[in-house]
Order: structure tokens, then sequence, then C-alpha cells
């Protein structure tokens, strides 16, 4: 029998035995209710970023709701606001370039080491692969204060190169660990037909590890972005809060410190943030939930 | 036939030469670009010089005195650092791999393992293993005049153990209210039509950093003082139900609840997530035999359904009492630790740029490790065992 029949069979089933409309209301309506309470908080914070300030202070953001065609109460002044004098268009350009090579340059050398420790025999390999992985168990805290004294003398403190690498070596234990189960589930005679055609490793792994590992690698790639994208500890302590550098996270903690009860700068500031991971999660949601589901350990 | 092995062998010195010349040319490439990029104002010191190249030196001028074209410095770096960061990486391997095809064939198969671990190991080695010793030591030596065991003794009084009973509130109550709501709302959802776009509403908090998400809560907490309007959704509710307004985040003990409501609100959906699959993988036979028998919805959801998935569950509970063991992001945005919600995490960052304290810093960070590492060593091993896979 295929999976996708099988599929259908159980949900046909499990229809049939979902008890009748008026008993099932109970928990359509808690599950309205939960889906509604946990989105309040969101809700509020979107509502509020466009709102003017004095009404923000002086009213509900849920009293906007009822009389929505007031539009004086509307305005994009807080985003104007936040994006340019309080830096916060710089910090989204920070945070793509800390971004995106952090997730790409710690996919190539996680699948590159996967392949390796899967298809490749070498001395030691073993022991290698169970040491990277034992490297999960490491909280990032314990590399902070080495890395940091480090950076000092290399010059890289404040550097995107230093958060770059920062962020790969962490990110690395869990990529090699989730590409290898993948990579090495392949069929062996890919493998074994590559090598009759005279295929060198590197172009076993471009020509065919690569094309098939991709729903692995795009797993990984969304969790690693919204990882990144999302950090704030690992910003703050190797990039810092310097204007020139800072990230979104960094720079949102900096306006909670600044502007504290400003609530258009900070509903704004805290939007913007939160934009291109929504983005993202609501196009990928599918693939984000398989990295998810795989990713769980870090 | 004989054409073609005469263009492969054509093409085989060709690319025998060519390739680990484009190869030598890449690492160059790859070693000047780094050069550049570690350079805190790479982006102003790059445009400067082109504009020096292009004779515009009051532009370039500008540029290093911090001013001008700034932000076209910013996307001249962003360019740089995408071009160096992600082809460096790629061009780094194709460039070793060409060299070692240079060799004869058996040298190659030992050394190009190497070549495709040795990246890996050497970050690895650079930024887990070296510092994990380093802390250990550190936190026996740095500033323990002579005592190894000081910093731990100090970290067994007084304000301290307030860390580690907030720290263990937030892992009982955070692990335990995340792993509870997430496994009743996947077993609702698992009952109403529907379910992919009730499940996005408690998922969607996953995508959202805990900066972002602090605030957001700050909204919802937000206090006025009586008789003011209270504009934050938590005090205008509990206002209206005819209650004092609550500085919830300034009251303790209330406010560390509050705050690993945020937790809470985060992690729920991860956890409903992992459940819901688990329990669509609930053999229906064995729940119709238990309807057969005459039991409740109710006793088939924890009689049945919940034994069965009990090895997600612990898998769930055990990842998310990993990041509860760590919280940082919720209490340093939130409170910065004041009003008693200090937490171990944060606690270290504080040691760290407040009060130099590199060796207690070192002392806490070690402790946190300690107590991760079980957990951890329980989640390594469940997912090898199911080898989970993306």
């Amino acid at each position: 029998m295929t999976a996708p029949t099988q599929s259908v069979e159980r949900s046909a089933v499990r229809q049939a035995w979902r008890p009748n409309i008026l008993k099932r209301a109970p928990v359509r309506l808690a599950v309205i209710g939960i889906c509604v309470l946990w989105s309040l908080p969101t809700v509020g914070l979107f509502v509020t970023s466009f709102r003017n300030p004095r009404d923000i202070t002086t009213t509900g953001w849920w009293e906007a709701l009822f009389a929505p065609f007031r539009e004086a109460q509307w305005t994009l002044q807080n985003y104007q606001t936040v994006l340019g004098t309080e830096g916060m268009g710089n910090a989204f350009l920070n945070s793509l370039i800390v971004t995106i090579p952090s997730t790409a340059i710690p996919i190539t050398i996680a699948a590159f080491a996967a392949y390796a420790f899967a298809w490749i025999r070498f001395p030691m390999r073993g022991v290698l692969f169970a040491v990277v992985v034992g490297l999960l168990i490491v909280p990032l805290q314990m590399s902070l204060i080495p890395i940091l004294r480090l950076y000092g003398d290399l010059g890289l403190y404040g550097t995107f190169l230093g958060i770059w690498l920062a962020h790969t070596a962490f990110g690395l234990p869990l990529a090699i660990f989730l590409l290898y189960n993948f990579i090495s589930q392949l069929p062996r005679d890919l493998f074994e037909s590559a090598a009759i055609d005279g295929a060198t490793h590197f172009q076993t792994f471009i020509r065919i590890v690569l094309p098939l590992s991709v729903p692995a690698l795009g797993a990984f790639a969304i969790f690693q972005f919204l990882w990144v994208w999302n950090d704030l500890l690992i910003a703050l302590v190797f990039l810092g809060v310097g204007a020139e550098q800072q990230v979104m996270p960094t720079a949102l903690n900096v306006l909670v410190g600044n502007r504290g009860e400003q609530w258009h700068i900070l509903t704004a500031g805290a939007f913007l943030t939160m934009l291109l991971p929504l983005i993202v999660f609501l196009l990928l949601q599918r693939a984000f939930v398989r990295g998810i589901l795989a990713g769980s350990v870090k | 036939m004989s054409d073609a092995i005469a263009a492969k062998g054509r093409e085989t010195t060709l690319s025998r030469w060519l390739m680990p010349l484009a190869g030598i040319i890449g690492l160059v490439v790859l070693v000047v670009g780094l050069r550049v990029l570690a350079d805190p104002l790479a982006g102003q010191n790059l445009l400067a010089n082109i504009y020096d190249l292009l004779g515009n030196e009051a532009g370039a001028d500008q540029l290093r005195r911090n001013q001008g074209d700034l932000l076209l410095a910013k996307i001249l770096l962003a360019f740089v650092a995408l071009i160096v960061g992600v082809g460096g990486v790629w061009l780094l391997y194709t460039g070793m791999s060409a060299i070692v095809g240079l060799f004869s064939p058996r040298l190659q198969e030992r050394i190009i393992p190497w070549v495709f671990i040795v990246p890996a190991l050497l970050l690895l080695t650079m930024y887990l293993i070296y510092p994990t010793i380093a802390t250990l030591v550190a936190s026996f030596t740095d500033g323990t005049r002579g005592d190894p065991l000081r910093h731990y003794r100090e970290l067994t009084t007084g304000p301290f153990l307030a860390l580690f009973r907030n720290n263990l509130i937030w892992l009982v109550v955070g692990t335990a209210g995340s792993v509870g709501l997430g496994l009743l709302i996947a077993g609702l959802v698992d009952r109403v039509r529907r379910e992919a776009l009730a499940k996005t509403f408690i998922f969607l908090p996953v995508a959202i950093s805990l900066v972002g998400a602090s605030v957001i809560w700050r909204f919802v907490y937000q206090w006025r003082p009586e008789g003011q309007a209270q504009y934050g959704l938590l005090n205008a509710v509990w206002t209206s139900v005819g209650f004092d307004p609550v500085p919830w985040i300034q009251t303790a003990p209330i406010n560390t609840f509050a705050l690993i409501m945020i937790f809470v609100w985060i992690w729920t959906g991860f956890a409903m997530v992992v459940l819901s699959a688990a329990i669509k993988g609930v053999s229906v036979e064995v729940i119709e035999a238990a309807r057969l028998d005459g039991a409740s919805e109710r006793q088939i959801f924890f009689g049945v359904i919940v034994p069965i998935i009990k090895g997600s569950i612990i898998t769930v509970a055990t990842t998310i009492a990993i990041a509860v063991l760590k919280i940082f992001d919720i209490v340093y945005v939130m409170t910065g630790g004041r009003f008693d919600t200090d937490v171990v995490a944060n606690r270290m960052f504080l040691e760290m740029f407040q009060f130099f304290n590199d060796g207690r810093a070192a002392a806490l960070a070690s402790v946190l490790f300690i107590a991760v590492l079980p957990l951890m060593i329980i989640n390594v091993r469940n997912l090898r065992r199911q080898g989970v896979g993306a």
C-alpha cells in the first residue's frame, strides 16, 4: 500500500469517528478561543505601530479596532521615524549582511563534512564523528569569554567576519549531524556507479549529493536563518551595540532601553524586526516544520 | 567512441592545469576579501579607496571621517560580504579539490576526505573545544587568588542562590507550561476542521525573536498608575473586573511568571507541532478498540494516546528544558535581571560586561554546562535512536 492512499484512508476513518456536531462545538470554540488569545499580543503590537503617539497612550489599541474609520488616528510616521533617525534601516542591512553568509557558510561546510563522514573511508572517521555530535552538548555560553578574548587579539571584534565565523561554528554540530543522517541514507548504488564512471569525490558531491539533499539543506537553511536573524546574545557579545554594526535584535534592545515608554517607536521597531522571519515562516511553513522537527536539539 | 576518449583526454589536460590555477586565484581572492572584511570600517574604507581611484578625493576624505555616502558604503560592503562569504567558501573547496587533483589517484583518495572535513574540524576546535576547556579552567583559576573553588563557593551564597531558584522555577513552569499546553492544543486541533490554519496561529510566534516577543509582551503588561488609562491589555482586563492595576514586571514573584509566559507563548507552538505529528502516528485501530470498550474521548486521549506518544513527549520536554535553562534574551530585555528576576545566563552576561569578573562568569557558564549535560545526552541519544533526518 502506498503512503498517500493510506493517509487518505486514515483521515476518512478519523473523520467517521469524530463525534457529531453538537458534541464538537465546545472543542471548536476552545480552539478558536485559543487561537484568538494566542494572536492578541501580536495584533496589539501591529495595530499600535500604525497609531498616533497621542492615541496610543490615551486609549487601548482595541478601541481603535472599534472605530477603524477614524482616519486621524492612523499614521505611517512611526515607521519613518524608526527606519530613519532610529537607525533600523541600517540595522536591517546589517542583519542581512550577518544572516545570509551565516546561513550559507555552515551549510556548505557541513555538507562537505557530512558527505565525507558518510561515504569516504578514512582513519578515525568514527571517533571524529562522535566528537562532532558530542559537541551538541556544549551551550554556547561556554565559548563566549575565550572567543571574545581571542577576537580582541585578532582584531575580529565588531567585524562581520567575526560574527559569521561564530555563527558558522555554533551551527556546525547540528548541521553536520542532520545532513549526515540524510546523506548517509542515500542509496549506495549511486556512489558505486559514480565511482565506476571515474567521478572524483568532489564531482560526486556536486552532481549527486547536493541535488539530492535539497530538502535537508533547505530545512536546515530556514532553521539557521531564523536562528541567526533572531539571535541577540551572539550579536551583543561579538558585534556590540555600536550604531555602525548593530543588527535588528540589538537595535530593538537599544530602543527598549532608550525609548522605554515611547510605544509608537517600539512597536514599529519590533514589527520591522519580525517582518522578514514572518514572511519566511508563512511562505515556507512546511519546510520550516521539517527543520524544527529534525533540529529540535539546539 | 575514440573521438570521445580523445576529447575527454584534451579536456582533462586542459582542466588539469586550468582548474588548479583558478583554484589558486580563488584562494588569493578569498584571503584578500577576508582581510578587507576583518576591518570594522570595511565599507567606508573600501568605498574611500574606490573614490581615490576615481579621483573623487573629497568624497574619500568624507568617508574616512565617517561622513558622506555611508549608505552606499554599507550596500557595497553587503555585496562584498555576500560574494566573499558565500562564494569564498565554495572557492575554498573548489580550489583545494583542484589542487589535490594534481596528485596521484592513490594520494588523492587519502587526502580528499581531510579536505572535506578539516574546515569543519578547525572551526569546531577553535569555537567549541578550546573555549570549553578554557572556560572550565578559568572558572578555577581566573581571579580566584589561589583558592580554586572560590567562585563556586561564592555561588552557593546569598544573592546567587536566587539565580538558581529562578532558573528552577523557569525550568519547571516553562517546560511544563509549554509541553502541557502544546499537548492539549495538539489534542484539540486534531478534532477540528481547518486544523492547519489553527496550528499556524499557535505556531507563528516560533518565528518571532525573543527580543521582539519581549516587546510584544511588555506592551501587554504595560502599567499606568491608578486613575490613568490602562492601555496595556492585561491591566485593562484586570481593572475592568474591579482590581487595582498591577505593575506586573516590577512585582516579585509574579514577574518571573510573567516572563515565563513569554517563553511559553513561543515554545507551545513547537511542542504542539511535534506532538501533533506524534498523535497522527497513533494507529487508528487502537483508538477504535478503546472506543468500542466504551472509553470517553478524554479517557482515550490521556489513557491511550498519551502513553503511546510518551517518547515524543520526553524529546520535546528535554529540548524545551535545555532552551529554558539557557534563557537569556527575555530576562535581559524585560528587566535586565532586576526586580528579583535574574537567571544564570543573564547574570553571566552581566559578570562579563558590567562587573568584568570573567572568572565568576566562567563558573556560571560551567554550572549551566553541567545542568544541560544530562538533558542533552538524553536528547542526542533519542535522536540517534530514532535516526531522525530532515
